[in-house]
């Protein structure tokens, strides 16, 4: 009840938008660190989202689903991970020497494995 | 005295081999398609049985082609290969002449001086027992060649030899003892009987001076034919039954078999007609740039053989096709490679010693993906009717000089074109299917080839190898498809374009794509010699080497890109050329940040050499005012 009278005032409240890494599962992401180590370079600076063949037609940042991975928001990145097309321009274009495109091809392994998220 | 128990070993190593040779073959016909089938019975029965018996003398026998690559490990392999032969042959043609009677079993040609040790005294027998002497020598010059090559691989000018494991070593032990066990074996016989020609005839009696002959001998006759028996039946298990598939191998060749995309008979043959000779791991960039040493093609095929975890050796490679290009055998390495890629993760298959010798076909099917691609975003298109179509690729739009160099040819050359994916199009394909992912690449293929098709287009040009290479081998296209070097080649014959000579000194590298991978090697060379002044490198054609930027390597960390084309860019640019030019975007892109030399696409040098036609131009720019005006009048 304050809650609709407050909103009427022009207050919302927000969605709760913590990160629980307690509930977050990241064997993703320790997969692709094990196997492939420059992951960890990554400054997140989107010079792979910028470039990208699949970002340029659709909704995809290679950037966003770097930090998704690492923070175990697996079922997002999963949907994500299909549109990938592997072109490898962010793994070009990356100043830091991240092998990108074995991140993605890695990932896709990491769901492969983990049973239980076979479909 | 025509039978002795040291016999044995031989006789049941020679009969143990030629039934498993037969019953592997019949297994890897049976296994055939049957196209391949019907290839291989046509074979048969015509030309292609007297070709390949033309190259299983040249190849298997005199080896040629390693003869060609490099000379001292020729003559090893020569030696031991050709030199065997000889040995049989004469030995049987030996044993028959003077033997006790005609058409011996084998035991008697290969242990002739033991049944008739009073042989080889004068004339015609002297002189036969001279050759055989000779043959031996020949064999044993390159059995030290190749004892020395195992532990200084440098002495035959290999920079590496490869690694074995434990029945490779039983089994070359049992090789390097048969000929020095027959040379003394036969070297005592004939110094207790006085006979034997120059080399166990004087061998044989300074030891017979000194040694007792009669008794020694028997136990060096006993070796021989161990190591003979243990080398026949160890065979099947290690690198050495290359030997007998080589020769499988020539025929299905010959007879136009080629390996496909999927694991069968073919593969596995060329898997096992490697026989770890090493020329791969010299000529391989990763090896002497990189230094990876352990993912080389002879390595691959090893762990294939072996039943090993592969994926990891089969993904950290460059697929430049270096190795394919030098490998003596002719083993098509890149495709089984592509094979191994497809596959995924291998199962483990249960190994036990049958398994070696019967190895149950690897059907390793790629799983049903999880994580299937989904594309459904892609845009729906309309393009509009054009002749001819330019499609610029991914990395040309990374290296958008190259991408304006080719509108303003394309603009100059007056035709009809569409730039296709000037807004940033969708990738080719190869790049997926470079990682395995077959099925996802053939969603990006139909969507590309679709509205190629709405174009109604008759040429495709591109700019980028990767593409070049995917267009026309995977995509089913009722266009003619050019790289950009091709087109402008044709542009210059036709006229359409005209060129000024740039004064500017230019050393060209192959890409790989477009060199190994397409064999278009003239064109790019014809355009820039037509423009500037050409000079050669150490590296040319099929020999050429790779920028190392290569999507083709999953795994290789950027450092090591780096490596391998800074050593390719000083390699080609030690003659201190104006312009190391290339005709790739990605070869580009690599070697632009690994050298101080300008790198340039030929697209670039050909805009730069271009001599604008005002008039042309200017009609061109007016071309819609006129029009309207016409309409309008």
């Amino acid at each position: 009840m304050a809650k609709n009278n407050m909103e009427k005032f022009g207050y919302t409240i927000s969605k709760g938008r913590q990160i629980d890494y307690e509930s977050n599962d990241r064997r993703i992401a320790d997969y692709i660190f094990e196997r492939e180590p420059s992951f960890r370079l990554c400054i997140e600076c989107g010079g792979c989202s910028a470039t990208c063949t699949t970002g340029n037609l659709t909704k995809f940042s290679l950037r966003e689903l770097h930090i998704l991975i690492k923070r175990g928001e697996n079922d997002q990145v999963m949907n994500n991970l299909r549109k990938c097309m592997l072109c490898g321009k962010c793994t070009l274009v990356c100043p830091r020497g991240v092998n990108t495109r074995n991140i993605v091809v890695l990932a896709k392994q990491a769901f492969q494995k983990s049973g239980e998220y076979a479909i | 005295m025509q039978f002795d128990p040291f016999i044995i070993p031989f006789n049941i190593g020679l009969y143990f081999i030629l039934v498993y040779v037969v019953v592997r073959c019949v297994i890897w016909f049976r296994e055939l398609s049957r196209p391949d089938k019907l290839r291989l019975q046509r074979g048969f029965f015509g030309v292609a049985f007297i070709q390949s018996l033309k190259e299983i003398f040249l190849e298997s026998l005199i080896h040629r082609k390693i003869l060609k690559t490099n000379l001292r490990l020729g003559y090893m392999h020569m030696s031991l290969a050709f030199g065997w032969f000889l040995l049989i042959f004469f030995g049987t043609i030996e044993a028959d002449i003077f033997g006790a009677r005609h058409l011996n079993a084998p035991y008697k040609a290969i242990f002739f001086r033991f049944f008739n040790p009073e042989h080889g005294r004068m004339g015609f027998e002297a002189v036969y027992g001279f050759l055989m002497d000779l043959i031996l020598a020949v064999i044993l010059s390159g059995l030290l060649l190749a004892i020395i090559k195992r532990f200084y691989s440098k002495v035959v000018g290999m920079k590496k030899t490869t690694k074995l494991k434990k029945t490779d070593r039983i089994a070359l032990t049992a090789l390097w003892l048969i000929f020095p066990s027959r040379l003394l074996a036969e070297s005592f016989t004939s110094g207790a009987y006085g006979t034997g020609s120059f080399l166990t005839g004087s061998l044989g009696s300074w030891l017979a001076s000194f040694l007792p002959a009669q008794e020694l001998a028997y136990p060096f006759w006993w070796l021989y034919s161990i190591s003979l028996g243990t080398f026949f039946i160890l065979l099947p298990v290690t690198r050495y039954m290359h030997i007998p598939t080589e020769l499988f191998l020539i025929f299905m060749r010959n007879s136009g078999i080629r390996t496909g995309d999927k694991a069968g008979t073919y593969s596995e043959v060329q898997t096992y007609s490697c026989s770890s000779c090493g020329i791969c791991i010299d000529t391989c960039q990763l090896n002497f740039s990189a230094g990876i040493k352990n993912i080389q093609s002879a390595y691959l095929l090893k762990a294939i053989r072996n039943n090993d975890e592969v994926s990891d050796i089969a993904h950290n490679c460059l697929m430049c096709g270096r190795c394919d290009q030098k490998c003596p055998v002719g083993i098509e390495l890149s495709p089984i490679r592509m094979i191994q890629r497809r596959g995924g993760e291998p199962e483990n298959v249960f190994r036990n010693i049958y398994n070696g010798y019967f190895r149950s076909r690897q059907t390793v099917q790629a799983e049903k993906s999880i994580v299937p691609a989904n594309y459904n975003f892609l845009p729906e298109s309309e393009p509009e009717k054009v002749d001819v179509l330019f499609f610029a690729g991914c990395m040309t739009h990374l290296t958008p000089s190259i991408k304006r160099s080719m509108v303003k040819i394309l603009d100059a050359s007056g035709l009809k074109y569409k730039f296709i994916d000037e807004q940033g199009g969708v990738c080719c394909g190869r790049p997926l299917m470079l990682a395995g992912q077959d099925k996802e690449a053939r969603e990006l293929i139909n969507y590309n080839s679709q509205m190629i098709w709405k174009s109604g287009a008759h040429t495709l040009v591109t700019s980028c190898p990767i593409c070049y290479k995917v267009f026309k081998e995977s995509y089913y296209l009722d266009v003619e498809v050019l790289h950009h070097t091709q087109f402008i080649k044709m542009l210059i014959d036709e006229g359409s374009i005209k060129l000024n000579f740039l004064r500017k000194r230019v050393v060209y590298h192959t890409p790989c794509d477009l060199g190994r991978g397409s064999g278009v090697y003239d064109e790019p060379r014809k355009v820039l010699s037509y423009v500037t002044r050409l000079e050669k490198s150490n590296f040319e054609d099929e020999n050429s080497l790779c920028c190392g930027g290569s999507l083709g390597n999953m795994k290789i960390s950027s450092q090591k890109k780096h490596k391998i084309a800074s050593d390719a860019a000083a390699e080609l640019t030690k003659g201190k050329p104006d312009i190391l030019a290339t005709a790739c975007p990605l070869c580009k892109k690599t070697f632009s940040s690994a050298t101080e030399t300008k790198v340039s696409d030929i697209s670039e040098i050909v805009a730069e050499a271009l001599i604008d036609n005002p008039a042309k131009k200017s009609m061109a720019k007016h071309y819609h005012l006129i029009k309207e005006l016409a309409n309008i009048s």
